[in-house]
């Protein structure tokens, strides 16, 4: 035997099934530690520990700028433990398994959780922000300018350093040409002799304050923007770096009544809590409003609402029978070219191998939209090639046909590959014997090759299942779900439960995130559901066939 | 052994620079760019889509320059809105943001934008119904720059004379697919969901609207007008020129095959905006554009009016730079022009209007069939009317009964303002 091969080990082990770890813990932990330390080992540990902690100072910056502390900590705490992990020789198996814990809190965990705790939100349009955002987004919106009141020529200054010294609005009057300085103080005149004023009537020298430039100003843009200079009628604000008018805030929070109220109308909107919005007594609603968490109401609404819940078990059906439809028909396609091409008869395979990939080749997104032009009735290629008149798109049996005939030109030589590397595991002997016993090849396919694929591919099928399941694109740039009932624009017939959720949710007014994550939460529970019963079946049969 | 520790090690790397970018909450490319604070010089970013950012850049670094400023232009191609408002409230959002003006219910009630204090005199420079437009609530929330809105296109070779009616339209139409010299009497967009935007002069024509208005002249969502009788009759119209009709209108013809099916000289008429003009000239097809006719008897036919506005982000950095540029900067007539060089749609601001229309006829003859068109409501409820009015308009151009149809559509409307 090849004892060549087996290192330490005893040379009765078989070839191949010894262990190929001979340097990790099956031997001896002194072995272990005595393990040779290579050079290009070093070398790569070296640069990617030089990596991680480059990222981590990279990605530290911005969490120090906004504070984040707690996100600070984590990375700290992360960056600190993976160089303890990888730079101790102990913990072998965690070394194995941290990348991908990694991998599955960031990418799997953390968005599962995000979704779910957004499902119990109003988070959506006009509710995004905090109550302090949207109360400051109705004051500044709010501001008027007051009727008949001047406008000013402006010029930002400072009686101090440029770019540290205290802000004065420096203002022309156009009419009189009188220049005053303003502060947060009010406003108070200048002498003329004191400041030079350019034909523009914007103030260009005045003695004791230094004139910023556009550069200097912009750069203290926050400081500008929130400098107000009272006046009688309202309070002098700038437009801009070389303007000023006259403005007033109409709608102000009054944290008393916890209220907005209006000084022009005397109109009050209270805040309601429970929608995160402000009402008026008459039911008017303003439109910043804010996020709240709703408890258990976007999950009652998918189960009560006769919109939601009404047209739900017709499209899971076509759920259903779309989901298994691709994969079934992929799969029997993919596979029956496959057993073609893998008979020893069959000769320039590897021509036809490249022809078939084809399909799979080109970006399925463009493929998409080429499909659904060609099923256009009047202009369609399907149409014009077999003298058709077909309304594709506007029956519903032929659009559901006809977005499975175009999952199968997109899913098939995925099959196909995947069938012909299963195909190539199967010992030749095993279907030999079959024909030694008198089978026929059918027979032989159907006892011997077909089980032995489908323990291969069980896996992968119920993979294509659960894509296929939430297989947007496939109905979204092909027929958006329709054809649509006439008296129902919400479900069409080829709508899936993605397809259609996202027309609830992002259809109405505005974009409803809570809602969405809601159903994406219900459509979990069915994915997820019909692939454990399908995994545990498999296992089964791998037992049987193993 | 050693290969194994390797594509282990590396595996660890891209985990961790994963992990890292997760945890930094920076994976947007426009929020390292403006994470780096405002600082001495001053910064300005402006977002656009593709075609405006190549016509932005020069007055942009212009205006940079004089001003001892920064300006990026930064081209987001696709889902600007959206984009906008997400990263607005990341606080990674622009200064400034270039789109439409239906936008602007939207931006609102998510706080995304401020108003904008314009002089009267600069107000009086613009073309009434832009100012129009991008009014909400009483304030003015950005600065136009262009309108638009469709009008009818017709190849002069093939029909010389403008229709006066949509009965002259398809009686013309059918003679020329009577006589082989054309196979479809109109190219007015649908598709199988419909399309609400390019049906809507008939509708109007047919005595239809989709919103009342209050008292002050804004929209009143509270008052929805599909699924009124008027509207059942408008659609009753339009189900007259539809595929169990006429066959005028047909859902076969898509937003991505009408321009084409124009230029290719398969139909005559084309309902069409300024963004159809650059294909028609390209393919030499010798056109003309007149407004968009109404039913024979029936009310005028009003496209909508669709205006595109500078604004200034509620959440920017540089707000006051940001305010300069927006209205001392963008109201000056060259980069009204540069903008209308970059895309003709006719400009907002009068001064840029006369200047070019000398050179474009077609300008004129687009704001001639804009002239009494209607604003495009910028109130979000609008949001709620897009998919399923198109909808029924597509199922009643396919046959189905125009009075059930629109009265689920009108159902499902009103059960989606808030």
């Amino acid at each position: 035997m090849s004892t060549s091969l087996s290192g330490p080990e005893p040379a009765t082990q078989a070839p191949g099934r010894e262990p190929v770890r001979s340097g990790l813990p099956r031997t001896s932990r002194d072995a272990r530690n005595h393990a040779p330390i290579t050079a290009t080992g070093l070398i790569v540990k070296v640069v990617l520990l030089g990596l991680v902690a480059g990222i981590a100072i990279w990605a530290a910056f911005p969490l120090v700028e906004a504070g984040m502390w707690i996100g600070l900590a984590i990375l700290a705490v992360t960056t600190a433990g993976l160089f303890y992990l990888y730079l101790t020789r102990r913990h072998i198996p965690a070394k194995y398994l941290v990348p991908g814990t990694l991998f599955l809190i960031a990418f799997q965990v953390f968005p599962v959780l995000y979704t779910a705790s957004t499902a119990f939100t109003n988070f959506g349009d006009g509710h995004r922000g905090s109550k302090d955002d949207a109360i400051v987004a109705i004051q500044t919106s709010s501001v008027k300018q007051v009727p008949g009141s001047t406008e000013y020529a402006l010029s930002i200054a400072t009686k101090g350093d440029p770019t540290t010294g205290p802000l004065v609005f420096l203002v022309t009057d156009p009419k009189t040409g009188e220049v005053s300085a303003g502060d947060a103080g009010g406003l108070r005149k200048l002498d003329a002799a004191e400041v030079t004023v350019s034909p523009t009537g914007k103030v260009t020298a005045a003695n004791g304050y230094t004139i910023l430039n556009f550069g200097q100003a912009s750069g203290r843009s926050p400081e500008i923007t929130n400098l107000v200079v009272p006046t009688p009628g309202g309070a002098l604000r700038s437009n801009g770096l070389s303007r000023a008018y006259e403005g007033k805030a109409v709608r102000a929070y009054d944290a008393g009544c916890d209220c907005v109220k209006d000084s022009e109308t005397g109109k009050t909107w209270t805040a309601d809590e429970a929608t995160g919005s402000f009402v008026a007594a008459d039911g008017e609603r303003l439109a910043q409003g804010w996020k709240v968490n709703v408890g258990v109401q976007n999950f009652s609404r998918v189960l009560t609402d006769p919109d939601i819940s009404g047209p739900f078990f017709g499209t899971l059906v076509w759920n259903f029978a779309f989901a298994i439809g691709s994969t079934g028909l992929t799969f029997l396609l993919g596979m029956a070219i496959a057993l073609a091409l893998h008979s020893p008869r069959m000769k320039g395979t590897n021509l036809y191998r490249v022809l078939l990939i084809l399909p799979y080749a080109m970006p399925s997104f463009a493929m998409l939209l080429v499909w659904r032009d060609m099923f256009n009735s009047d202009f369609g290629l399907v149409n014009s090639l077999f003298g058709l008149h077909v309304d594709w798109f506007g029956e519903a049996w032929s659009a559901r046909s006809a977005v499975l005939l175009v999952q199968l030109w997109l899913g098939y030589p995925y099959m196909f590959l995947v069938a012909t590397g299963a195909l190539q595991a199967i010992p030749r002997e095993l279907t030999e014997a079959t024909s030694v016993d008198g089978a026929s090849p059918w027979q032989s396919f159907k006892s011997v090759t077909l089980p032995l694929l489908l323990v291969a591919l069980s896996p992968l099928l119920i993979a294509s299942f659960a894509y296929n399941f939430n297989n947007i694109n496939a109905i979204w740039l092909t027929t958006e779900g329709g054809p649509f009932a006439p008296d129902n624009p919400t479900n069409g017939a080829t709508d899936l439960l993605i397809t259609y959720t996202y027309r609830l949710a992002f259809g109405a007014q505005g974009a409803e995130f809570g809602m969405a994550a809601t159903v994406s939460i219900f459509i979990f529970a069915i994915v997820a559901t019909v692939s454990a019963i399908s995994f545990s079946r498999t296992r089964r049969q791998e037992d049987v066939y193993s | 052994m050693r290969i194994r520790t390797a594509g282990v090690v590396a595996v660890l790397g891209l985990a961790l620079a994963a992990s890292g970018c997760g945890s930094s909450d920076s994976d947007k490319p426009a929020a390292q760019e403006s994470a780096k604070p405002a600082g001495a010089t001053g910064k300005l970013v402006i977002w656009a889509d593709d075609k405006r950012t190549a016509a932005l850049k020069p007055f942009a670094e212009q205006f940079g320059k004089d001003n001892g400023v920064t300006v990026e232009v930064q081209a987001v191609s696709k889902d600007l809105q959206t984009n906008f408002v997400t990263a607005s409230q990341q606080g990674s959002g622009p200064d400034v943001v270039v789109g439409a003006h239906d936008w602007i219910g939207n931006l609102v009630q998510n706080g995304a934008i401020d108003p904008v204090q314009l002089a009267a005199e600069q107000k009086s420079g613009f073309n009434e119904t832009a100012i129009k437009a991008v009014t909400f609530n009483g304030q003015v929330y950005g600065v136009p720059y262009a309108t638009e809105n469709v009008a009818l296109i017709r190849n002069t070779a093939l029909a010389p004379e403008a229709p006066k009616t949509i009965e002259d339209l398809v009686a013309a139409g059918k003679k020329l697919k009577a006589d082989k010299k054309a196979s479809e009497i109109l190219c007015l967009q649908s598709g199988q969901n419909g399309d609400a935007y390019h049906v809507y002069p008939l509708y109007t024509s047919g005595g239809g609207y989709l919103f009342g208005t209050t008292a002050n002249g804004d929209y009143d969502p509270k008052d929805l007008g599909v699924g009124k009788p008027e509207s059942i009759a408008a659609f009753q119209k339009i189900a007259k020129l539809g595929e169990k009709g006429e066959g005028a209108l047909k859902r076969s013809i898509t937003g991505e095959n009408s321009i084409a099916t124009f230029t290719s000289k398969k139909c005559a008429f084309l309902v069409s905006g300024p963004w159809a003009i650059a294909d028609a000239k390209k393919a030499n097809i010798s056109y003309d554009i007149s407004p968009v006719p109404g039913f024979a008897g029936g009310k005028e036919a009003q496209p909508f009016v669709g205006v595109q506005a500078f604004y200034v982000a509620a959440k920017g950095k540089n707000k006051a730079l940001a305010q300069e540029f927006v209205t001392n900067y963008v109201t000056k007539p060259e980069l009204a022009v540069a903008l209308y060089q970059a895309e003709p749609r006719p400009p907002a601001l009068t001064a840029a209007f006369d200047q070019v229309k000398g050179t474009d006829p077609d300008l004129a003859k687009f704001s001639e069939a804009g002239k009494n068109g209607q604003v495009l409501p910028a109130i979000p409820a609008m949001a709620a009317i897009w998919d399923p009015f198109g909808k029924a308009e597509a199922a009643i151009i396919g046959g189905a009964d125009p009075a059930k149809t629109i009265t689920a559509a009108g159902k499902t409307i009103a059960g989606q303002i808030k």
